[in-house]
């Protein structure tokens, strides 16, 4: 017994220590977090990632294909669980939620949409409401108020199904969904990437003008150099499932590292094309 | 005599005998998708029995039907003579298409609705009931439909267990080398099969989402 005391207190003070950091500034963190397929060390796909992110912040995950940035995405929502070390969120390991409800508060945006296309406009943004067990006059005002919010008249949208929209419009759609029960974090998949050129800048201008809005923490995947530094407080630069450069925008540009090189070459070829 | 005047002197027998045949058809897909389409539900949750349910339901399906109405026969509460046995040998007919396509169906739906479904935090339950079963129920349908069409042809042998039916006519038939009685039941069960068959793949058009 006498045993016992002096653990309990050990504990409690390690969570006391840990309380204020968690409230106050970081809501994600990974913590030299490893990802292999099957947990075969051979095939991993991410290494040693240790990253925070802070409360309001877009933080733009940014690779090419393959990188494992979706897979970063993925370790947040406990889609996916660490092969090796830790994924915090809120200030506790993603391993130790009950996966629906970590989920039910993270909203997930992706590319195509991935709406319901046996639910109407209105059902697809007011799912996860309703798995909260909202009443039905809630939902609706909620919806409401999201499709405003996007950019979609509700009047002439709720009762649609997802293939009736334009691509750009069921992103928006997306956006809404994800949003629907005011999740403090938003994780989005290169949700813009399917768009064309001219529907994909007024979205990201539109996103972006929201997202400052709303307060959000958004982890944003993207393979778009200018996606990134347009929408990115800060930008995390993934090679081969490692970090290799971290920064805000314009400190970013400037950082020595080939991999940074090669991502602001496409910005200079562009702008020479443009010019 | 032709088939046509047979057909009217003996209308209010083969109306009743194509109602017996509809009533055969009907108890025997109504269990046949109680059984297959919860069945294929847990098959796509639990892979394990993936194999050994798909191959039983294959294995009932290679025997042919006249032997498998002469096996259950002997066979102690389901056996016996009558409209029992056939029923349960239809059912074991029929199981096959609906468990097959309720499978397919389940487990076709794009992936990228499943990840949007799993990480706006639905359980699999949820999942299961409220969206692949949904965007299943075409391929689902279709399946009853092949399960249904064959079991009203199926159905004409059960009359060789004396379950009644259109059957009737043609072991009739056969027995008295007479294509008007034989046609008494042919065209009627065929008929019911393109019936049957039309109207289901209304309905399959009518659930069809994309």
């Amino acid at each position: 017994m006498g045993y016992d005391i002096p653990l309990c207190a050990v504990r409690l003070s390690i969570e006391m220590n840990a309380k204020p950091e968690a409230a106050s500034d970081t809501v994600i963190e990974f913590r030299g977090v490893n990802y292999c397929i099957n947990d075969i060390p051979a095939r991993a796909i991410v290494s040693n990632v240790s990253l925070t992110v802070s409360r309001g912040e877009t933080l733009v995950l940014l690779g090419r294909s393959g990188s494992g940035k979706t897979t970063l995405l993925k370790l947040i929502n406990r889609m996916l669980l660490p092969s090796a070390g830790q994924v915090l969120v809120e200030g506790r390991a993603t391993a130790d939620y009950d996966p629906i409800r970590l989920r039910r508060g993270i909203g997930y945006v992706i590319q195509e949409a991935g709406l319901f296309p046996h639910f109407t406009i209105a059902e697809n943004v007011g799912l996860v409401p309703s798995l909260e067990k909202w009443d039905s006059l809630r939902i609706a005002a909620r919806v409401e108020e999201l499709l405003h919010l996007v950019g979609l008249d509700p009047a002439e949208f709720s009762g649609r199904r997802p293939r009736e929209l334009s691509g750009g419009q069921r992103q928006r759609v997306g956006v809404a969904r994800a949003l629907a029960a005011d999740p403090p974090i938003l994780l989005m998949d290169e949700p813009f990437g399917a768009l064309d050129p001219v529907t994909r800048a007024e979205l990201q201008r539109e996103f972006s003008a929201l997202a400052r809005r709303l307060n959000k923490t958004i982890v944003f995947v993207t393979h778009d150099i200018r996606e990134a530094l347009l929408l990115g407080s800060r930008i995390a630069l993934l090679q081969a499932g490692r970090l290799v450069a971290l920064g805000p925008p314009h400190d970013f540009l400037r950082l020595e590292h080939p991999e940074v090189h090669a991502f602001t070459a496409c910005l200079d070829s562009d702008n020479g094309i443009s010019q | 005599m032709t088939p046509w005047t047979f057909f009217l002197t003996h209308r209010s027998e083969i109306f009743h005998a194509t109602f017996d045949h509809l009533i055969l058809v009907v108890i025997s897909m109504d269990i046949a998708i109680a059984i297959a389409i919860p069945l294929g539900m847990l098959i796509v949750q639990h892979p394990r029995l993936r194999a050994a349910a798909l191959g039983i339901a294959s294995i009932f399906q290679t025997i042919p039907s006249l032997a498998l109405f002469g096996f259950l026969i002997p066979i102690p509460f389901i056996g016996g003579i009558g409209r029992r046995t056939a029923i349960v040998a239809l059912v074991l007919y029929a199981l096959l298409p609906i468990l097959r396509n309720t499978y397919v169906g389940l487990s076709g739906i794009d992936p990228t609705i499943l990840e949007a479904a799993e990480a706006m935090g639905m359980t699999n339950t949820q999942i299961l009931l409220r969206v692949r079963f949904p965007l299943a129920l075409s391929v689902i349908l279709a399946g009853i439909r092949t399960a249904t069409v064959i079991t009203i042809g199926v159905a004409t042998i059960a009359a060789a267990i004396g379950a009644g039916g259109l059957g009737t006519f043609i072991f009739r038939g056969v027995a008295m080398v007479n294509d008007s009685v034989i046609l008494a039941g042919a065209i009627p069960a065929a008929l019911l099969a393109i019936f049957a068959d039309l109207l289901l793949g209304q309905l399959e058009r009518r659930l069809k989402v994309i």
